[in-house]
């Protein structure tokens, strides 16, 4: 049986015979799919990075390793980054004046005032 | 009874322990980076269930700590299969041992959930989503590459021819047999090839490889009393090397 190790201490590459860079075939150009993580039920699927597939089943073989195998999991999705549909960072100007709207914030809220009132009053009962 | 026991925990530990070692000879050589980190994590997984029996027969049975057994004891008493200590070769026979192997290893564990011998009955129970895993890995892989391109069928089949020998060695019938059958600690080598051959066949046949006629196959037996290749004790010497150099090393 021969046996051809890929051990690098046995036998090195055959760099020498390499000339330039090799094309991938349509094949070895694996796509990239966008993981998202549960770590327990009934919570959302929180996206935590990418992996390289050939197709979806492989693409969820390996998020299992990359993003499952120091933390708790009970469920994994993959989904191609290029069926996900996003806003170009140019049109980012759109989100320019939020911070501003705090009354969109419940801090923001006019009940906030009879709140504090009311934990003022009541710390001042105490006295 | 208990040697019988002991026998099959060696078995079972020693394949997983020589098979993780060669697996991790894989890390960082993985054809892609997501790749290499499954294949390696799977190494470490295996190296898991050995120690988990190791402990098994350290603590049931007053055999050496875990470490012992695994670093310092004499090629002819390692009782692992041929198979697991070939060396890795192209990735292609690795892949295919990992198939072929850990559906013997996922049967096995299967069949020992209703062991009569309760901690490796529960041991089985407790590392099921592994081996679920570990060949969902392998099947995904051989039946892709099965149906890829000309050149990756062909190099599947062939690591198939070259592994199966190999693979059947991995069922050599112990010395304890009809004891181990007798009272319900495992229904025996014979029986496992069988579940073995009924899971692997469909993603043989998914993958378009053809299964080599294994009545004119003869098993390359020995591992299981200690008889190994010229592969194994240079494994072993690698193996060791921090073990003999200090033997109470931690990290």
């Amino acid at each position: 049986m021969a046996i051809n190790s890929l051990d690098p201490r046995i036998k090195r590459a055959d760099l020498a015979g390499a000339s330039g860079f090799t094309a991938l075939s349509e094949r070895e150009h694996w796509e990239p799919y966008a993981v998202f993580h549960q770590d327990k039920r009934g919570e959302q699927h929180i996206f935590v990075g990418i992996v390289h597939a050939p197709d979806p089943e492989l693409a969820l073989v390996f998020a299992k390793e990359q993003f499952g195998r120091r933390k708790k999991t009970v469920n994994i999705w993959v989904v191609r980054s290029s069926d996900i549909f996003t806003f170009a960072h140019e049109d980012e100007d759109m989100f320019a004046t939020i911070p501003e709207k705090i009354y969109r914030e419940a801090a923001g809220y006019p009940v906030r005032k009879r709140i504090n009132k009311y934990l003022h009053d009541l710390e001042e009962s105490h006295k | 009874m208990s040697e019988a026991i002991k026998d099959l925990l060696y078995r079972i530990a020693d394949d997983e322990l020589i098979l993780g070692h060669r697996g991790s000879e894989l890390t960082g050589l993985g054809p892609i980076l997501e790749e290499d980190i499954a294949f390696s994590s799977i190494a470490q997984d295996q190296i898991g269930h050995a120690l988990a029996n190791y402990t098994i027969l350290h603590e049931q049975f007053g055999e050496p700590e875990p470490d012992s057994i695994a670093f310092a004891r004499g090629e002819r008493l390692y009782k692992n299969s041929q198979f697991v200590e070939l060396p890795i070769g192209e990735y292609d026979f690795s892949l295919m041992r990992h198939f072929l192997f850990d559906h013997s290893e996922s049967c096995r564990y299967e069949l020992l959930q209703s062991s009569s011998f309760t901690p490796l009955a529960a041991l089985a129970k407790k590392i099921k989503g592994e081996l679920k895993y570990h060949t969902l890995h392998a099947d995904l892989w051989i039946a892709k590459l099965g149906n890829a391109t000309e050149e990756s069928h062909a190099r599947m089949q062939s690591a198939l021819n070259e592994a199966m020998p190999y693979a059947l060695g991995i069922f050599e019938p112990s010395d304890y047999e009809g004891e181990l059958i007798a009272n319900g600690t495992f229904v025996g080598e014979k029986k496992l090839q069988a579940v073995w051959l009924e899971r692997i066949m469909p993603v043989i046949e998914r993958a378009h490889l053809a299964l080599p006629d294994l009545s004119k196959i003869e098993p390359k037996f020995g591992g299981r009393h200690g008889y190994h290749t010229e592969y194994l004790l240079p494994l072993l010497d690698e193996m060791s090397e921090v073990y003999r150099f200090d033997s109470a090393a931690v990290w």
